[in-house]
């Protein structure tokens, strides 16, 4: 089919739609200038400016402790109820279960939020960084039992029958045959939750105490007085660590798709002896 | 497929044996799902060193008693008794019973080696030793250039051999063997069948093989268990299942059969002694030199195999076997063998093949002509069940 000059305007039209405000933002971190809007010459001043912002680097390492910390319990948890969900497939409440699991995503982040909120002051917990990691590892379980049920569902149980028949427990079957097996969609499920944990600014908001200021929630803040180009400069660093975690994430998936096949045209090659 | 061509069929007749301990004992065995009854008080006796194979179409719970003997299914009723001793609640990981899986399940992410070393691992042998039994297991199924291999990198008969090889490796006492050999092409199948049977016979371990395919059955096994919704209709050898089928269901089973219904007639001799009968398959009358356990007025079945029906266009000259008059309706030509359809007066099919033994392009029989299909007394079947 002829392209026609229609399709390749809207095609544009909506690429910048999606992207001049990223572009515009990267490229004004680079602005020597004060003012966010006026070109001023390339300079790299912003980024000394924010390394050397303590409040900003604090918020920046908080985040990536929650995140990580969050992230991994969550994919623990998230897994046992993938497991739980697929293997067991006939329990009093596993309807009630299912529902509750992906409850959470569908639910305004506010009310998650809010009553993550008012359980803890009903418990009287202070609030701080292990309230925001408590808040973060509810909600980015969910991501992770979704991920990791859609590839239990197509697991072939009879690896694991073959695992225990040669002798080996179940616990250590879990370990030796499933996990390995599972294991990049048990990745995939901690990266999701690290990035759901990086970027959440709602919930960390509500959960979040003296001392526990994550970088979503600085930025915030500090645009409330004034975007200044630190901020660019950092959020230009998120991007480019997202963007070269993705094109990992595709180049390998790609190398092991290319790799299959060289495997299956060898054994093809081989023939039947 | 080199020395393998000795004396294959071994004098082995242990069920014959009043005083032989079985090995295995499935004992009033009765598994159900929920309101389906998937095996129904089931009784079967396997002895040591025997290669048993359990024949049945899908559905009829051959592949459930063999999961119960591996322990993967617990039976509802009954006992399961492996030399002598209940293992009802031993977990399958505690059983000494290996399990050769239909999809093979293969490690996918362990080389060759490491597939089959596993279930020694288990066993916390020492190093050398598991080493030493790998590379043995690997010579016996000629697998030894492929040991560094992912199962992903191999045909699919050289999976079904890593398989085997890793079910083998524990030289457990009973190998199962689940439609083994189902993913491979028919040649393939062939071959390997006779491996099989060499492994099991070179090892001396007791094999169960759970199939749906008749020939293999036939082929491998020392005895046969012919299975149906959950019941054993027949146990006995492949020569007496093929030629001596207990029922309709059996002999319709196993093989190309003709099977009339028709009532018995007279009968010659007391019940269960050798003697003719003769039944009425309305209106053509057979004769059968067989005991059973009919009586005049009985409603049977008579059967006959196809390749012992003679086909000829005159009347046969001796008029006590039995002969039909019908038109060759059709023919089938399988290259070793031609099967004849023959439409009797009454519209009736009857089958007849022949080998052909002869190079012969111009066949003295032909479509459309009127020929006599004949065969002895002693060819026919009396079907009571």
């Amino acid at each position: 089919m002829k392209s026609s000059r229609f399709d390749a305007t809207v095609l544009t039209l909506g690429f910048a739609f999606l992207y001049i405000p990223i572009i515009i933002l990267v490229v004004y971190s680079f602005n020597a200038s004060r003012l966010v809007t006026v070109w001023g010459g390339f300079s790299l001043h912003w980024y000394q400016t924010m390394w050397s912002n303590e409040g900003l680097m604090d918020a920046a390492w908080v985040t990536a402790r929650v995140g990580v910390i969050s992230a991994t319990i969550g994919t623990v948890l998230g897994t046992l109820a993938a497991l739980t969900l697929v293997r067991f497939s006939r329990f009093p409440g596993r309807m009630l279960f299912s529902g509750m699991i992906y409850a959470p995503l569908v639910m305004p982040e506010v009310i998650t939020g809010l009553s993550m909120l008012l359980l803890f002051v009903a418990v009287g917990v202070d609030r701080g960084f292990w309230t925001v990691i408590i808040a973060h590892t509810t909600f980015t379980m969910c991501y992770v039992a979704i991920v990791v049920q859609s590839r239990l569902l197509t697991f072939d149980r009879s690896l694991e029958e073959a695992a225990l028949d040669l002798g080996c427990p179940p616990v250590k079957t879990f370990f030796t045959i499933t996990l390995p097996l599972i294991f990049p969609a048990v990745v995939a499920g901690w990266m999701l939750a690290f990035t759901l944990s990086l970027d959440d600014l709602v919930i960390s908001s509500f959960t979040t105490g003296p001392g526990a200021t994550t970088l979503p929630i600085k930025i915030y803040s500090q645009v409330r007085l004034g975007v200044t180009p630190e901020i660019n400069a950092i959020c230009t660093i998120l991007i480019g660590l997202v963007t070269i975690g993705v094109i990992i994430a595709s180049i390998s998936t790609k190398r092991a798709e290319l790799r299959r096949q060289q495997d299956e045209h060898l054994a093809v090659g081989r023939g039947a002896t | 497929m080199a020395k393998t061509l000795g004396p294959v069929k071994r004098k082995f007749s242990p069920w014959t044996d009043p005083s032989a301990v079985p090995f295995i004992r499935f004992e009033n065995i009765t598994k159900r799902f929920g309101d389906f009854t998937a095996v129904d008080n089931l009784t079967l006796d396997i002895y040591e060193r025997e290669f048993f194979s359990l024949l049945g179409p899908s559905g009829c719970g051959k592949t459930t008693l063999m999961r119960m003997l591996a322990g993967f299914e617990e039976p509802t009723e009954g006992r399961i008794l492996l030399q002598g001793k209940d293992i009802s609640g031993v977990p399958p990981y505690r059983r000494p019973t290996n399990m050769m899986f239909q999809s093979y399940a293969l490690f996918p992410h362990m080389t060759v080696e490491k597939n089959i070393a596993f279930g020694l691992q288990q066993d916390k042998l020492p190093k050398g030793e598991i080493a030493a039994r790998v590379e043995e297991m690997l010579k016996l199924v000629k697998l030894e250039q492929f040991a560094k291999r992912k199962p992903n990198q191999l045909s699919g008969g050289q999976r079904q051999r890593v398989a085997l090889a890793r079910s083998l490796a524990k030289r457990p006492q009973v190998l199962l063997l689940d439609e083994p050999l189902g993913a491979l092409d028919k040649k393939l199948r062939e071959e390997t069948q006779f491996e099989l049977m060499d492994i099991q016979h070179t090892l001396g371990l007791t094999f169960l093989i759970v199939t749906h395919d008749q020939e293999e059955a036939m082929t491998v096994s020392d005895r046969i268990a012919v299975m149906d919704k959950g019941v054993i209709v027949q146990v006995a050898t492949p020569a007496e299942i093929y030629e001596a089928p207990n029922s309709r269901y059996v002999a319709d089973f196993i093989g190309d059969i003709n099977i009339f219904e028709g009532t018995v007639t007279t009968t010659e001799s007391a019940l269960g002694a050798p003697g003719k009968v003769t039944i009425d398959c309305d209106g053509i009358a057979v004769a059968v030199e067989q005991g059973c356990q009919a009586v005049s007025g009985d409603k049977v079945a008579f059967a006959v195999r196809p390749e012992k029906v003679r086909i000829s266009p005159d009347q046969p000259a001796d008029t006590s076997v039995n002969a039909v008059h019908g038109e060759v309706w059709d023919i089938g030509y399988l290259g070793d063998f031609s099967v004849f359809l023959v439409k009797l007066a009454d519209d009736r099919i009857v089958r007849a093949a022949q080998a052909n033994v002869s190079r012969l392009v111009d066949r003295p029989i032909t479509f459309g002509d009127m020929v006599w299909l004949h065969w002895p007394l002693d060819a026919g079947l009396v079907l009571t069940r």
